[in-house]
């Protein structure tokens, strides 16, 4: 089983998302997906500036995948989506069925990525036929889950990716939280999410850790950190980890594993063991 | 126009024929629709009274398969499918793939509507559905504003159904899993939003509290309005503001009835009640306030205008009893 390092979530300032793909090309980690997959409106990086680090990586080795929006609703989202899809050099992460469509129509081959739902082999199957070469399991799946579906997918020619570390993406709308909670609208957003470069923490009345707030995507409160399972999965045949970044230290991260274990503190690692999400191991 | 009302049973199907349905949609007594709670929804006996009933009085009737298969059981779903086209049902609203595949494929003549469950918002992702599986129809997610469902409408190689009034989700449908990371059961996998088995009312002191799975995820004072135990309708803190509010969306309905010339404008061909869960009372009554906005339009669309006493009546049936246009107000977004 290899690294893969998934797509930044947040909005960050270009020079950070620029240090820290340099950071990426220096390092071990042999997959990378980059792209903004919240948010159209967040500018800080424009397609072109993905493409240029896309470019980077590859010279130094890595396979870049392109990730695409999770929610695509306006027409100018769906243009953007086909240039990217249409970019001639990278494969894409599907986020959403509209991307699927693209790529299929133009025979590029895609991944679909952890908002597409892949429930069960026969849905799998058809995406496969489509040109899907990997999927990242849903994110509410079990290992449970994964154990059947590899089952009724064999003989196997899709690669498989589990989302093992970071906070997950749980919901998205099309209500900006972090603008409404600032008091801005999301049409005049100013991009504030760019002041919560790990989401805003947000706490039950008990003071419980419950969510974070990324723009228009709603995240767990504490990330989730699958590390002690890597044995379970490569027995399984899972080809890829993602660790999704949240900062630097996501790389180092990635060059410690497989040697590294589960953080001492307990993780929502529920949805792994079919719990709930937020179940804390 | 079609008016598409929820049917939880057989009573409230009969009530929303009455009212002035046009269409009534529901659900089986199982797993394989969103809908899944307790005392709800249709047996096979009681799905074949329930079409018999509808096509007597000429009126259409939807069957919801819009769950995600597990692995391993998907005979379930695929006989939930074989039994819709052996009751006849006038069409299927579903969200798997593997499912839209199965009808297709040895039901090329039961219409399918794409469900909510598949979160299709653009040209691209009802372009694969159409040229896949042949559907003649999209639920539209309540994420999209007017403009973009105006802007889609001039495209779209599908009719569009559209939530026109009812709970409000805030979420991209079929793609939240707010409901699985606190109670381990979502919409998809379990078919339901915060199962009531992990819903828990109680009074402490002056206060009211709701428990998720024992996460309180709402608390107030005894007199205040409490939204439906979803954890997107919960009063939180955030680390730069101790004061708890509704940070994702406050207790509220959708209520589009100001919003119908446009809709109709942008010829959606559905307007879609939501509220299989709740009571004939709500069925009957919502229904009929659509049915006469509806004709009304109809009657004379430049004429239209909502009247005080549909509003009204339609807030009384309203959670927190205040409503409002979602996503389709760029505002709200």
């Amino acid at each position: 089983m290899k690294t893969s390092l998934g797509p930044i979530q947040y909005c960050w300032p270009k020079e950070k998302v620029v240090e820290f793909y340099e950071a990426v090309a220096q390092s071990n980690v042999p997959l990378v997906y980059l792209g903004e997959t919240v948010c159209s409106r967040r500018r800080e990086l424009k397609f072109s500036d993905y493409l240029a680090l896309a470019r980077m990586l590859k010279a130094a080795g890595k396979e870049v995948v392109l990730s695409t929006l999770a929610l695509i609703e306006a027409q100018s989202e769906f243009l953007e989506l086909k240039k990217q899809v249409e970019n001639g050099e990278f494969t894409i992460e599907a986020n959403d069925v509209g991307a699927i469509y693209l790529a299929k129509e133009q025979g590029i081959p895609f991944v679909c990525g952890p908002s597409i739902n892949s429930y069960n082999a026969a849905t799998l199957k058809k995406f496969a036929s489509w040109g899907m070469q990997r999927f990242v399991m849903p994110l509410e799946l079990s290992k449970t889950w994964l154990t059947q579906v590899l089952e009724d997918l064999t003989p196997r020619q899709v690669e498989v990716e589990v989302f093992g570390h970071g906070y997950m993406p749980l919901a998205h709308s099309a209500r900006c939280f972090t603008a409404r909670h600032k008091g801005l609208t999301k049409d005049k957003c100013q991009t504030i999410c760019i002041e919560n470069p790990e989401g805003l923490l947000v706490q039950t009345q008990e003071d419980q850790p419950l969510l974070r707030l990324n723009g228009i995507q709603t995240q767990s409160a504490n990330y989730m950190d699958l590390c002690d399972q890597q044995t379970q999965m490569q027995a399984l045949g899972v080809d890829y980890f993602r660790i999704s970044p949240s900062s630097l230290a996501s790389i180092a991260l990635a060059d410690e594993l497989p040697a590294k274990s589960a953080s001492h503190d307990r993780q929502c690692n529920g949805y792994w063991h079919q719990l709930p999400g937020l179940t804390l191991s | 126009m079609e008016l598409l009302c929820p049917a939880g049973n057989l009573a409230s199907l009969k009530v929303a024929l009455n009212a002035g349905a046009d269409a009534v949609y529901l659900g089986l007594k199982n797993d394989t629709n969103a809908r899944s709670f307790a005392g709800l929804n249709f047996t096979p006996e009681k799905l074949a009274q329930a079409a018999k009933l509808t096509q007597q009085a000429g009126k259409k009737i939807f069957l919801t398969i819009n769950t995600f298969p597990k692995p391993g059981e998907e005979q379930r779903w695929y006989q939930a499918i074989d039994l819709a086209a052996d009751t006849g049902v006038d069409a299927l609203i579903m969200a798997d793939l593997s499912l839209l595949d199965y009808a297709h494929s040895r039901y090329p003549h039961l219409p399918l509507h794409l469900s909510v469950q598949a979160s299709a918002t653009n040209l691209g992702a009802l372009s694969l559905y159409k040229q896949e599986f042949n559907i003649d129809r999209v639920v539209l997610p309540r994420v999209l504003s007017m403009k973009q469902v105006r802007d889609l409408s001039k495209v779209t190689p599908v009719d569009l159904e559209v939530f026109a009034f009812g709970s409000l989700c805030i979420m991209a449908e079929g793609r939240c899993h707010l409901s699985s990371y606190v109670t381990g059961q979502s919409p998809n996998t379990g078919g339901s939003c915060s199962p009531a088995k992990h819903v828990r009312w109680q009074d402490v002191g002056d206060n009211q509290q709701t428990r998720l799975n024992d996460v309180l995820i709402d608390q107030s004072g005894k007199d205040e309005q409490m939204g439906y135990p979803v954890v997107c309708k919960g009063r939180y803190t955030t680390s730069d503001s101790q004061e708890a509010s509704h940070l994702l969306e406050s207790p509220t309905s959708l209520n589009t009835l100001s919003l119908l010339p446009e809709l109709a404008k942008a010829r959606v061909v559905s307007l879609k009640i939501e509220g299989r869960q709740r009571s004939p009372a709500y069925v009957e009554q919502v229904t009929r306030v659509w049915r006469q906005a509806i004709d009304t339009y109809l009657n004379d669309p430049a004429a239209y205008t909502t009247q005080a006493q549909w509003d009204q009546a339609l807030a009384k049936v309203s959670e927190g009893q205040v409503t409002t246009l979602g996503a389709y107000e760029r505002t709200w977004q």
